[in-house]
Protein backbone atom coordinates (compact mmCIF):
# COMPACT_ATOMS: atom_id res chain seq x y z
CA UNK A 1 0.00 0.00 0.00
CA UNK A 2 1.06 3.58 -0.38
CA UNK A 3 -0.12 6.90 0.88
CA UNK A 4 -0.94 8.82 -2.25
CA UNK A 5 -1.98 12.14 -0.85
CA UNK A 6 0.31 15.16 -0.76
CA UNK A 7 2.09 16.34 2.33
CA UNK A 8 2.69 20.06 2.82
CA UNK A 9 5.94 21.17 1.20
CA UNK A 10 7.28 22.49 4.51
CA UNK A 11 7.24 18.88 5.67
CA UNK A 12 8.46 17.09 2.56
CA UNK A 13 11.05 19.59 1.26
CA UNK A 14 14.59 19.82 2.57
CA UNK A 15 16.04 22.94 4.21
CA UNK A 16 19.23 24.31 5.77
CA UNK A 17 20.52 22.36 8.82
CA UNK A 18 17.92 19.65 8.20
CA UNK A 19 19.97 17.02 10.04
CA UNK A 20 19.03 18.79 13.29
CA UNK A 21 16.33 21.36 12.50
CA UNK A 22 13.11 19.88 11.14
CA UNK A 23 11.17 23.09 10.62
CA UNK A 24 10.93 26.81 11.43
CA UNK A 25 7.69 28.55 12.27
CA UNK A 26 6.63 32.18 12.59
CA UNK A 27 3.29 33.26 14.01
CA UNK A 28 1.87 36.78 14.22
CA UNK A 29 -1.26 37.43 16.33
CA UNK A 30 -3.47 40.29 15.17
CA UNK A 31 -6.86 41.76 16.08
CA UNK A 32 -9.26 44.21 14.50
CA UNK A 33 -10.14 47.46 16.20
CA UNK A 34 -13.71 47.85 17.44
CA UNK A 35 -14.63 44.14 17.43
CA UNK A 36 -14.49 42.15 20.70
CA UNK A 37 -11.97 39.29 20.83
CA UNK A 38 -13.41 35.95 19.61
CA UNK A 39 -14.08 34.69 23.16
CA UNK A 40 -16.51 37.58 23.72
CA UNK A 41 -17.79 38.21 20.20
CA UNK A 42 -21.21 37.30 18.83
CA UNK A 43 -21.84 35.32 15.66
CA UNK A 44 -22.29 38.44 13.51
CA UNK A 45 -19.12 40.02 14.83
CA UNK A 46 -17.16 36.87 14.08
CA UNK A 47 -18.56 36.86 10.56
CA UNK A 48 -17.48 40.49 10.24
CA UNK A 49 -13.93 39.42 11.12
CA UNK A 50 -13.93 36.76 8.42
CA UNK A 51 -15.39 39.18 5.85
CA UNK A 52 -12.81 41.87 6.58
CA UNK A 53 -9.91 39.44 6.42
CA UNK A 54 -11.05 37.79 3.18
CA UNK A 55 -11.65 41.19 1.59
CA UNK A 56 -8.23 42.46 2.65
CA UNK A 57 -6.33 39.73 0.80
CA UNK A 58 -8.61 39.31 -2.20
CA UNK A 59 -5.82 39.94 -4.71
CA UNK A 60 -2.88 38.58 -2.74
CA UNK A 61 -0.05 36.94 -4.61
CA UNK A 62 0.21 34.00 -2.23
CA UNK A 63 -3.09 32.67 -3.56
CA UNK A 64 -4.60 32.05 -0.19
CA UNK A 65 -8.06 30.56 -0.24
CA UNK A 66 -10.60 30.43 2.55
CA UNK A 67 -11.89 27.22 4.12
CA UNK A 68 -14.63 27.29 6.71
CA UNK A 69 -13.80 24.67 9.34
CA UNK A 70 -17.38 23.48 9.65
CA UNK A 71 -17.45 22.72 5.89
CA UNK A 72 -14.58 20.26 6.29
CA UNK A 73 -15.25 16.61 7.05
CA UNK A 74 -13.87 15.43 10.39
CA UNK A 75 -10.96 13.62 8.78
CA UNK A 76 -9.75 16.73 6.91
CA UNK A 77 -9.90 18.75 10.13
CA UNK A 78 -7.95 15.98 11.83
CA UNK A 79 -5.25 16.19 9.16
CA UNK A 80 -4.80 19.92 9.81
CA UNK A 81 -4.47 19.27 13.55
CA UNK A 82 -1.92 16.50 12.99
CA UNK A 83 0.16 18.80 10.83
CA UNK A 84 0.11 21.27 13.73
CA UNK A 85 -1.53 23.86 11.50
CA UNK A 86 -4.58 24.36 13.70
CA UNK A 87 -5.20 23.55 17.36
CA UNK A 88 -7.57 20.70 18.31
CA UNK A 89 -9.99 23.17 19.97
CA UNK A 90 -10.00 25.33 16.87
CA UNK A 91 -10.95 22.41 14.65
CA UNK A 92 -14.00 21.70 16.78
CA UNK A 93 -15.38 25.22 17.08
CA UNK A 94 -18.46 26.37 15.21
CA UNK A 95 -19.02 27.79 11.76
CA UNK A 96 -17.45 31.15 12.54
CA UNK A 97 -13.89 30.00 12.32
CA UNK A 98 -11.91 29.20 9.26
CA UNK A 99 -8.49 29.10 7.79
CA UNK A 100 -6.79 30.79 4.86
CA UNK A 101 -4.27 28.55 3.26
CA UNK A 102 -2.18 28.32 0.10
CA UNK A 103 -1.40 25.19 -1.89
CA UNK A 104 2.07 24.65 -0.45
CA UNK A 105 0.57 25.03 3.05
CA UNK A 106 3.58 27.11 4.03
CA UNK A 107 1.36 30.07 4.76
CA UNK A 108 -1.85 29.77 6.71
CA UNK A 109 -4.07 32.18 8.61
CA UNK A 110 -6.25 30.94 11.44
CA UNK A 111 -9.35 33.10 11.77
CA UNK A 112 -11.25 33.53 15.04
CA UNK A 113 -9.15 31.27 17.19
CA UNK A 114 -7.94 33.02 20.37
CA UNK A 115 -7.26 36.18 18.35
CA UNK A 116 -9.11 37.49 15.31
CA UNK A 117 -6.42 36.05 13.16
CA UNK A 118 -2.99 34.54 13.34
CA UNK A 119 -0.63 34.51 10.39
CA UNK A 120 1.51 31.41 10.36
CA UNK A 121 4.44 30.60 8.10
CA UNK A 122 6.19 27.22 8.16
CA UNK A 123 9.47 26.45 6.43
CA UNK A 124 11.60 23.30 6.31
CA UNK A 125 14.94 23.45 8.14
CA UNK A 126 16.33 26.59 9.79
CA UNK A 127 14.82 29.49 7.82
CA UNK A 128 13.46 31.88 10.44
CA UNK A 129 14.28 35.09 8.58
CA UNK A 130 12.69 33.94 5.37
CA UNK A 131 9.59 32.77 7.23
CA UNK A 132 9.39 36.06 9.11
CA UNK A 133 9.70 38.13 5.94
CA UNK A 134 6.82 36.23 4.38
CA UNK A 135 4.64 36.71 7.47
CA UNK A 136 5.62 40.38 7.71
CA UNK A 137 4.71 41.00 4.07
CA UNK A 138 1.32 39.38 4.47
CA UNK A 139 0.77 41.41 7.64
CA UNK A 140 1.40 44.63 5.65
CA UNK A 141 -1.03 43.39 3.03
CA UNK A 142 -3.75 42.84 5.65
CA UNK A 143 -3.11 46.20 7.24
CA UNK A 144 -3.98 48.05 4.04
CA UNK A 145 -7.59 46.99 4.45
CA UNK A 146 -7.94 46.44 8.21
CA UNK A 147 -7.79 48.80 11.18
CA UNK A 148 -5.62 46.99 13.68
CA UNK A 149 -6.14 46.96 17.42
CA UNK A 150 -2.86 48.67 18.23
CA UNK A 151 -1.65 50.87 21.05
CA UNK A 152 1.47 52.99 20.86
CA UNK A 153 2.50 51.82 24.26
CA UNK A 154 1.42 48.16 24.35
CA UNK A 155 1.82 47.36 20.67
CA UNK A 156 -0.48 44.86 18.95
CA UNK A 157 -3.32 44.11 21.37
CA UNK A 158 -4.07 40.41 21.84
CA UNK A 159 -6.70 38.42 23.72
CA UNK A 160 -4.06 36.95 26.04
CA UNK A 161 -1.49 39.34 27.53
CA UNK A 162 1.24 36.73 26.91
CA UNK A 163 1.15 37.61 23.20
CA UNK A 164 1.03 41.38 23.65
CA UNK A 165 3.47 43.70 21.88
CA UNK A 166 4.81 42.17 18.70
CA UNK A 167 2.35 39.25 18.74
CA UNK A 168 5.32 37.29 17.39
CA UNK A 169 6.02 33.72 18.31
CA UNK A 170 8.97 32.24 16.45
CA UNK A 171 9.91 28.63 16.89
CA UNK A 172 12.07 25.82 15.61
CA UNK A 173 11.53 22.09 15.82
CA UNK A 174 14.80 20.31 16.55
CA UNK A 175 15.85 16.66 16.68
CA UNK A 176 18.33 16.11 19.54
CA UNK A 177 18.98 12.37 19.97
CA UNK A 178 22.69 12.55 20.80
CA UNK A 179 22.22 15.17 23.52
CA UNK A 180 19.63 12.82 24.99
CA UNK A 181 21.78 9.68 24.79
CA UNK A 182 24.73 11.49 26.39
CA UNK A 183 22.48 12.85 29.16
CA UNK A 184 23.18 16.44 28.27
CA UNK A 185 19.67 17.38 27.29
CA UNK A 186 18.47 18.73 30.63
CA UNK A 187 21.58 20.90 30.99
CA UNK A 188 21.02 22.28 27.52
CA UNK A 189 17.31 22.89 28.11
CA UNK A 190 18.05 24.67 31.37
CA UNK A 191 20.53 26.95 29.64
CA UNK A 192 18.06 27.68 26.87
CA UNK A 193 15.34 28.67 29.31
CA UNK A 194 17.67 31.25 30.83
CA UNK A 195 18.01 32.91 27.45
CA UNK A 196 14.36 33.90 27.21
CA UNK A 197 13.29 30.82 25.29
CA UNK A 198 10.79 28.06 26.06
CA UNK A 199 11.23 24.39 25.21
CA UNK A 200 8.33 22.01 24.70
CA UNK A 201 7.77 18.49 23.48
CA UNK A 202 6.75 18.23 19.86
CA UNK A 203 3.04 18.14 20.15
CA UNK A 204 2.83 21.58 21.67
CA UNK A 205 2.26 22.88 25.13
CA UNK A 206 2.68 20.76 28.20
CA UNK A 207 3.51 17.61 26.28
CA UNK A 208 6.67 15.63 26.79
CA UNK A 209 9.10 15.15 23.98
CA UNK A 210 8.42 12.23 21.69
CA UNK A 211 11.21 10.90 19.51
CA UNK A 212 13.80 13.39 20.82
CA UNK A 213 12.01 16.24 19.09
CA UNK A 214 11.73 19.59 20.85
CA UNK A 215 10.11 22.84 19.96
CA UNK A 216 11.98 25.95 21.05
CA UNK A 217 10.33 29.36 20.95
CA UNK A 218 10.61 32.88 22.35
CA UNK A 219 8.99 33.34 25.75
CA UNK A 220 8.17 37.03 25.65
CA UNK A 221 6.67 39.10 22.88
CA UNK A 222 7.12 42.62 24.23
CA UNK A 223 10.13 44.84 24.85
CA UNK A 224 12.24 43.68 21.91
CA UNK A 225 12.05 44.37 18.20
CA UNK A 226 11.00 41.48 15.98
CA UNK A 227 14.43 41.06 14.40
CA UNK A 228 16.07 40.70 17.84
CA UNK A 229 13.53 38.08 18.92
CA UNK A 230 14.32 36.08 15.79
CA UNK A 231 18.07 36.60 15.98
CA UNK A 232 18.10 35.40 19.58
CA UNK A 233 16.27 32.20 18.67
CA UNK A 234 18.45 31.73 15.61
CA UNK A 235 21.75 32.12 17.42
CA UNK A 236 20.67 29.85 20.28
CA UNK A 237 19.50 27.28 17.73
CA UNK A 238 22.88 27.43 16.02
CA UNK A 239 24.57 26.77 19.36
CA UNK A 240 22.26 23.83 19.96
CA UNK A 241 23.08 22.41 16.52
CA UNK A 242 26.77 22.70 17.39
CA UNK A 243 26.24 20.94 20.74
CA UNK A 244 24.19 18.18 19.17
CA UNK A 245 26.83 17.62 16.51
CA UNK A 246 29.58 17.52 19.13
CA UNK A 247 27.60 14.95 21.07
CA UNK A 248 27.20 12.88 17.89
CA UNK A 249 30.94 12.97 17.24
CA UNK A 250 31.68 11.99 20.82
CA UNK A 251 29.29 9.06 20.61
CA UNK A 252 31.00 7.88 17.46
CA UNK A 253 34.41 8.22 19.08
CA UNK A 254 33.63 6.65 22.45
CA UNK A 255 30.73 4.32 21.88
CA UNK A 256 30.73 3.43 18.22
CA UNK A 257 29.74 -0.22 18.57
CA UNK A 258 26.93 0.43 21.03
CA UNK A 259 25.63 3.31 18.95
CA UNK A 260 25.62 1.37 15.69
CA UNK A 261 23.96 -1.58 17.39
CA UNK A 262 21.18 0.60 18.81
CA UNK A 263 20.50 2.26 15.48
CA UNK A 264 20.55 -0.93 13.43
CA UNK A 265 18.28 -2.75 15.89
CA UNK A 266 15.77 0.07 15.67
CA UNK A 267 16.01 -0.03 11.88
CA UNK A 268 15.42 -3.78 11.99
CA UNK A 269 12.28 -3.52 14.11
CA UNK A 270 10.83 -0.83 11.85
CA UNK A 271 11.55 -2.96 8.81
CA UNK A 272 9.98 -6.15 10.11
CA UNK A 273 7.42 -5.41 12.84
CA UNK A 274 3.88 -6.49 12.02
CA UNK A 275 2.26 -3.90 14.32
CA UNK A 276 3.67 -0.74 15.82
CA UNK A 277 2.25 1.99 18.09
CA UNK A 278 2.93 5.61 17.18
CA UNK A 279 4.98 6.11 20.33
CA UNK A 280 7.28 3.18 19.58
CA UNK A 281 7.49 4.22 15.94
CA UNK A 282 8.57 7.74 16.91
CA UNK A 283 11.27 6.43 19.17
CA UNK A 284 12.67 4.07 16.55
CA UNK A 285 12.38 6.58 13.72
CA UNK A 286 14.42 8.99 15.80
CA UNK A 287 17.20 6.38 16.01
CA UNK A 288 17.01 5.77 12.27
CA UNK A 289 17.21 9.48 11.46
CA UNK A 290 20.28 9.73 13.69
CA UNK A 291 21.72 6.77 11.78
CA UNK A 292 21.03 8.44 8.43
CA UNK A 293 22.46 11.80 9.51
CA UNK A 294 25.63 10.12 10.84
CA UNK A 295 26.12 7.99 7.75
CA UNK A 296 25.47 4.71 9.61
CA UNK A 297 22.41 4.00 7.48
CA UNK A 298 22.61 4.83 3.80
CA UNK A 299 20.03 4.87 1.01
CA UNK A 300 17.33 6.36 3.21
CA UNK A 301 16.31 10.02 2.97
CA UNK A 302 16.86 12.14 6.09
CA UNK A 303 13.53 13.90 5.50
CA UNK A 304 11.87 10.60 6.30
CA UNK A 305 11.40 11.43 9.99
CA UNK A 306 9.71 14.76 9.26
CA UNK A 307 7.36 13.05 6.86
CA UNK A 308 6.65 9.97 8.90
CA UNK A 309 5.97 11.69 12.22
CA UNK A 310 3.01 13.26 10.45
CA UNK A 311 2.00 10.34 8.26
CA UNK A 312 1.81 7.78 11.08
CA UNK A 313 -0.73 9.80 13.05
CA UNK A 314 -4.30 8.42 13.18
CA UNK A 315 -6.12 10.72 10.73
CA UNK A 316 -3.31 10.53 8.20
CA UNK A 317 -3.37 6.74 8.39
CA UNK A 318 -7.13 6.73 7.93
CA UNK A 319 -6.82 9.09 4.99
CA UNK A 320 -4.22 6.83 3.38
CA UNK A 321 -6.50 3.76 3.45
CA UNK A 322 -9.75 5.65 2.97
CA UNK A 323 -11.75 4.22 5.84
CA UNK A 324 -11.96 4.27 9.62
CA UNK A 325 -9.58 2.03 11.54
CA UNK A 326 -9.54 0.41 14.97
CA UNK A 327 -6.46 0.95 17.11
CA UNK A 328 -5.16 -2.50 16.28
CA UNK A 329 -5.76 -2.05 12.56
CA UNK A 330 -3.99 1.29 12.77
CA UNK A 331 -0.91 -0.33 14.29
CA UNK A 332 -0.76 -2.81 11.40
CA UNK A 333 -1.25 -0.13 8.74
CA UNK A 334 1.34 2.05 10.47
CA UNK A 335 3.93 -0.73 10.33
CA UNK A 336 3.15 -1.32 6.63
CA UNK A 337 3.35 2.37 5.81
CA UNK A 338 6.75 2.75 7.49
CA UNK A 339 8.06 -0.32 5.66
CA UNK A 340 6.87 0.98 2.30
CA UNK A 341 8.73 4.24 2.93
CA UNK A 342 11.91 2.58 4.22
CA UNK A 343 12.15 0.38 1.15
CA UNK A 344 11.60 3.16 -1.32
CA UNK B 1 -14.63 26.04 48.33
CA UNK B 2 -11.76 25.33 50.71
CA UNK B 3 -8.25 26.71 50.33
CA UNK B 4 -6.20 24.41 48.11
CA UNK B 5 -3.14 24.92 50.26
CA UNK B 6 -4.29 24.46 53.86
CA UNK B 7 -7.60 22.74 53.08
CA UNK B 8 -9.09 24.30 56.23
CA UNK B 9 -10.15 27.86 55.60
CA UNK B 10 -12.55 29.06 52.94
CA UNK B 11 -10.76 30.14 49.74
CA UNK B 12 -11.24 33.83 49.09
CA UNK B 13 -8.42 34.59 46.68
CA UNK B 14 -8.27 33.16 43.19
CA UNK B 15 -5.04 33.19 41.21
CA UNK B 16 -4.59 32.39 37.58
CA UNK B 17 -1.15 31.91 36.15
CA UNK B 18 -0.92 31.97 32.37
CA UNK B 19 2.21 30.96 30.56
CA UNK B 20 1.95 30.86 26.81
CA UNK B 21 -1.75 30.21 26.98
CA UNK B 22 -1.36 27.44 29.51
CA UNK B 23 -3.46 28.21 32.51
CA UNK B 24 -2.87 27.19 36.11
CA UNK B 25 -5.48 28.06 38.69
CA UNK B 26 -5.23 28.26 42.44
CA UNK B 27 -7.81 28.99 45.10
CA UNK B 28 -6.34 30.13 48.40
CA UNK B 29 -7.44 31.54 51.71
CA UNK B 30 -6.12 34.98 52.49
CA UNK B 31 -3.60 33.69 55.03
CA UNK B 32 -2.00 31.20 52.67
CA UNK B 33 -1.96 33.76 49.88
CA UNK B 34 0.00 36.12 52.10
CA UNK B 35 2.39 33.42 53.19
CA UNK B 36 3.00 32.27 49.63
CA UNK B 37 4.00 35.77 48.71
CA UNK B 38 7.06 35.33 50.90
CA UNK B 39 8.05 31.71 50.79
CA UNK B 40 9.87 30.13 47.93
CA UNK B 41 8.39 26.90 46.61
CA UNK B 42 11.03 25.65 44.23
CA UNK B 43 13.49 26.95 41.73
CA UNK B 44 13.91 30.55 40.73
CA UNK B 45 11.86 30.52 37.56
CA UNK B 46 10.46 34.01 36.89
CA UNK B 47 7.09 32.41 36.37
CA UNK B 48 7.10 30.31 39.51
CA UNK B 49 4.04 30.71 41.66
CA UNK B 50 5.65 32.65 44.52
CA UNK B 51 7.20 35.12 42.11
CA UNK B 52 3.92 35.64 40.37
CA UNK B 53 2.01 36.02 43.59
CA UNK B 54 4.57 38.40 44.97
CA UNK B 55 4.35 40.41 41.81
CA UNK B 56 0.63 40.70 42.04
CA UNK B 57 0.36 41.13 45.78
CA UNK B 58 3.27 43.43 46.56
CA UNK B 59 3.52 46.22 47.32
CA UNK B 60 0.41 47.06 49.26
CA UNK B 61 -0.57 43.51 50.04
CA UNK B 62 -3.77 44.40 51.86
CA UNK B 63 -5.23 46.70 49.28
CA UNK B 64 -4.49 44.44 46.35
CA UNK B 65 -6.57 41.55 47.56
CA UNK B 66 -9.61 43.61 48.25
CA UNK B 67 -12.40 41.76 46.52
CA UNK B 68 -13.81 44.94 45.00
CA UNK B 69 -10.73 45.38 42.85
CA UNK B 70 -11.57 42.20 41.04
CA UNK B 71 -14.84 43.73 39.92
CA UNK B 72 -13.12 46.58 38.12
CA UNK B 73 -14.90 46.47 34.78
CA UNK B 74 -14.12 47.25 31.14
CA UNK B 75 -16.60 49.94 30.03
CA UNK B 76 -16.61 48.65 26.48
CA UNK B 77 -17.23 44.90 26.83
CA UNK B 78 -18.12 44.54 30.50
CA UNK B 79 -15.31 42.12 31.31
CA UNK B 80 -14.20 42.27 34.95
CA UNK B 81 -10.71 41.54 36.17
CA UNK B 82 -12.03 38.47 37.96
CA UNK B 83 -13.57 37.17 34.66
CA UNK B 84 -10.15 37.64 33.14
CA UNK B 85 -8.43 35.74 35.96
CA UNK B 86 -10.76 32.84 35.38
CA UNK B 87 -10.53 32.70 31.61
CA UNK B 88 -7.03 34.00 31.02
CA UNK B 89 -8.34 35.99 28.07
CA UNK B 90 -9.46 39.60 27.78
CA UNK B 91 -12.78 40.50 26.17
CA UNK B 92 -11.76 43.29 23.79
CA UNK B 93 -8.82 45.48 22.88
CA UNK B 94 -10.25 48.31 25.02
CA UNK B 95 -9.75 46.14 28.13
CA UNK B 96 -6.08 47.08 28.03
CA UNK B 97 -7.04 50.71 28.51
CA UNK B 98 -9.93 50.16 30.89
CA UNK B 99 -8.25 47.62 33.16
CA UNK B 100 -4.76 49.02 32.75
CA UNK B 101 -4.24 49.54 36.47
CA UNK B 102 -4.50 45.80 37.11
CA UNK B 103 -2.94 44.67 33.85
CA UNK B 104 0.15 46.83 34.05
CA UNK B 105 1.95 44.82 36.78
CA UNK B 106 0.90 41.57 35.14
CA UNK B 107 2.27 42.54 31.72
CA UNK B 108 5.48 43.70 33.30
CA UNK B 109 5.72 40.38 35.12
CA UNK B 110 5.11 38.36 31.95
CA UNK B 111 7.36 40.26 29.57
CA UNK B 112 9.79 42.05 31.86
CA UNK B 113 8.80 45.15 29.94
CA UNK B 114 5.87 47.49 29.61
CA UNK B 115 6.77 49.06 26.32
CA UNK B 116 6.34 47.93 22.76
CA UNK B 117 9.33 48.87 20.62
CA UNK B 118 8.67 46.58 17.68
CA UNK B 119 6.70 46.92 14.47
CA UNK B 120 4.22 49.75 14.07
CA UNK B 121 1.38 49.39 11.55
CA UNK B 122 1.70 51.94 8.75
CA UNK B 123 -1.75 53.49 8.96
CA UNK B 124 -2.78 52.89 12.58
CA UNK B 125 0.61 53.78 13.94
CA UNK B 126 0.19 57.39 12.77
CA UNK B 127 3.44 59.31 13.15
CA UNK B 128 4.86 56.87 15.69
CA UNK B 129 6.89 55.29 12.89
CA UNK B 130 8.26 58.68 11.95
CA UNK B 131 9.09 59.55 15.57
CA UNK B 132 10.99 56.28 15.96
CA UNK B 133 12.93 57.09 12.82
CA UNK B 134 13.80 60.55 14.11
CA UNK B 135 15.01 59.06 17.41
CA UNK B 136 17.26 56.71 15.47
CA UNK B 137 18.61 59.57 13.33
CA UNK B 138 19.35 61.63 16.45
CA UNK B 139 21.45 58.75 17.77
CA UNK B 140 23.27 58.55 14.44
CA UNK B 141 23.86 62.29 14.55
CA UNK B 142 25.37 62.08 18.05
CA UNK B 143 27.66 59.29 16.90
CA UNK B 144 28.74 61.35 13.90
CA UNK B 145 29.49 64.34 16.15
CA UNK B 146 31.49 62.16 18.51
CA UNK B 147 33.56 61.02 15.56
CA UNK B 148 33.88 64.64 14.50
CA UNK B 149 32.28 63.83 11.17
CA UNK B 150 30.44 67.15 11.06
CA UNK B 151 29.57 66.94 7.42
CA UNK B 152 27.61 63.75 8.01
CA UNK B 153 26.06 65.16 11.18
CA UNK B 154 24.79 68.17 9.25
CA UNK B 155 23.32 65.88 6.61
CA UNK B 156 21.47 63.89 9.26
CA UNK B 157 20.31 67.10 10.94
CA UNK B 158 18.71 68.26 7.67
CA UNK B 159 17.01 64.89 7.31
CA UNK B 160 15.63 65.19 10.86
CA UNK B 161 14.25 68.65 10.09
CA UNK B 162 12.59 67.30 6.96
CA UNK B 163 10.86 64.53 8.91
CA UNK B 164 9.82 66.90 11.70
CA UNK B 165 8.24 69.21 9.13
CA UNK B 166 6.34 66.25 7.73
CA UNK B 167 4.93 65.32 11.15
CA UNK B 168 4.06 68.98 11.82
CA UNK B 169 2.13 69.37 8.60
CA UNK B 170 0.06 66.20 9.13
Amino acid sequence: MSANFNLSTWISDGGPEQDVVLSSRIRLARNIEGIPFPNSAGREELQEVTDQICAAIKDNKEELHYINMSDLPEIERGLLVEKNMVSPEFSKKGSSNGILINDSERISVMINEEDHYRIQVLMPGLQLNKAFNMADELDDEFEKGIDYAFSKRWGYLTACPTNLGTGLRSSVMVHLPALNITDNISKMLEAVSKLGLVVRGIYGEGSKSIGNIYQISNQTTMGSIEQDIINNLKSVTQKIIEQEKNARNNLMKNDEIKLKDKIKRSFGILKFAHTISSKEAMKLLSDVKLGIDMGIISDVDTRLLSKLIIMIRPYHLQKSVGNELSTQERDVIRAELIQSKLNM
Amino acid sequence: MLCQRCGKREASVHFTKIINGEKDELYLCEKCAQELGHISLQGNDTFSLPNLLAGILNPGLESSIKQTDNYMECDTCGMTFSDFSERGLLGCSECYQNLSERLEPLVKRIHGSNNHIGKVPKRKGGNLRMKRKIDKLRQDMDTAVEKEDFEKAAEIRDRIHELEDKIGSE
